[in-house]
């Protein structure tokens, strides 16, 4: 438990010093676990950490944090780091290891709906809990394991975005798949969500908790089996809504409770994330 | 398993180069604004406070790269030009939306359409 409250402090710490530090511009992505189509921008940075907590039945609470840098290589090319960590009670606290991403926008005008090719290569242990997807038969029994970080996993995941902006709403769906370069069968997933800013409309005026800097919305994700076993038969699946609260100064706080939907699922996740965009990264290195 | 490595280091090298081949066939933004997109006059244009809040949208989303008084520096335009006095509200307002990703202008789908014809009014204040 000690580990746990050391681990939800330093969140917090981390969280302030990115609300109090300042530049312009804002992170992307409004949900967690879909991805839109929107890119960062050409040469910013986006630093942040997306955590996930849970208490597994049967089995110990756990806090899981994946620090994330975002980088805009160029407007059609995202690529991204992952830093993934893990605490839980009566357990320990540990690193799980790093995933590698890179998103390209292979039509460069907008259109009705907007593919996103994206590929990733992760590096992690069996301990991982960061949930930043849902894949195969991922299922809730999975997190009843002590901490063990023997197993390592080298993975590939693909997944192909489609994302639409349509009078303020953004839909996207993401479809997974992920294998094990250790030889073993392709897994799938999805995940699709759905979000809107509450005001379409920008005010006058300078405002910080007012209804054009705040989103809604919602995502759905889970596994769809794997390659000789594909359909939802031992899949687990999550709804969850979202809120995006865009602090002015460059900050991006984001909450998810997400609930379990069958019996193979985690009855309750709660989700939480910050991120800070530092605009124009190489450009300001280089003045100072 | 060395099949698999190989697999996804080629398609990490093959994914940029595809992009860089479709960015290499684009022309120049202005060209591409389709007609009916050109015509669209800007529902907000003239209003004060749509100006304001243009200005607001401005500093918040595009004065890192074009500076704070939208004069450009070496590599992102400057915004008091030719080019953005002689466009219509509805060619910016199609710019905003669709980006010129091989420029590196990312595309601004993501605000609403009624602030980014906000940004439209506060763009053509600056001509």
């Amino acid at each position: 438990m000690i580990t746990l409250l050391k681990s939800l402090t330093a969140s917090a710490i981390l969280a302030i010093l990115l609300i109090f530090l300042s530049c312009t511009a804002f992170p992307q992505e409004t949900y967690f676990v879909t991805y839109s189509h929107q890119m960062e921008e050409p040469g910013n940075l986006e630093v942040g950490v997306r955590s996930v907590t849970a208490s597994p039945k049967g089995g110990n609470a756990f806090l899981a944090h994946a620090f994330e840098f975002e980088y805009g290589v160029k407007a059609w090319w995202t690529s991204e780091l992952y830093l993934d960590s893990q605490s839980t009670a009566n357990e320990s606290s540990l690193f799980t290891g790093f995933r590698w991403e890179n998103r390209f926008r292979p039509l460069l005008r907008e259109h009705w709906i907007n593919p996103v090719l994206y590929i990733e290569f992760e590096n992690i242990n069996s301990a991982d809990k960061s949930l930043l997807e849902v894949v195969g038969h991922d299922m809730r029994n999975g997190f009843l394991e002590r901490n063990d970080r023997h197993e390592k996993k080298r993975e590939a995941e693909l997944k192909l975005i489609l994302s639409s902006n349509v009078k303020g709403w953004n839909i996207s769906e993401n479809m997974i798949a992920e294998k094990n370069l250790a030889g073993e069968p392709w897994e799938f997933g999805y995940a699709v969500g759905v979000s809107r800013p509450l005001a379409l409309i920008a005010s006058a005026k300078q405002c910080v908790f007012c209804r054009e800097n705040l989103s809604a919305g919602a995502e759905m994700y889970g596994g769809l089996g794997e390659r000789y076993s594909f359909g939802l038969r031992d899949t687990s699946h999550y709804l969850a809504p979202v809120v995006e609260w865009r602090v002015p100064g460059s900050t991006t706080l984001k909450f998810s409770p997400g609930f379990g939907l069958n019996s193979n699922s985690q009855r309750f996740l709660f989700r939480f994330g910050v991120s800070y965009e530092i605009d124009q990264i190489a450009s300001r290195l280089r003045e100072h | 398993m060395r099949r698999w490595r190989v697999a996804v280091l080629g398609f990490c090298i093959a994914l940029p180069a595809l992009a860089i081949s479709i960015e290499a066939g684009d022309g120049r933004w202005q060209a591409n604004v389709p007609s009916g997109a050109r015509q669209r006059p800007n529902p907000m244009a003239n209003e004060a406070s749509a100006i304001a809040a243009g200005a607001k949208l401005f500093q918040r989303n595009c004065s890192s790269c074009h500076g704070k008084q939208a004069e450009g520096n070496a590599k992102h335009p400057d915004l008091h030009s030719d080019r953005i006095r002689g466009a219509t509200p509805g060619e910016l307002e199609w710019l905003l939306k669709n980006g010129s990703l091989k420029n590196g202008m990312p595309s601004w789908s993501r605000l609403p359409e009624p602030q980014r014809w906000q940004l439209v009014s506060f763009l053509k204040s600056l001509n």
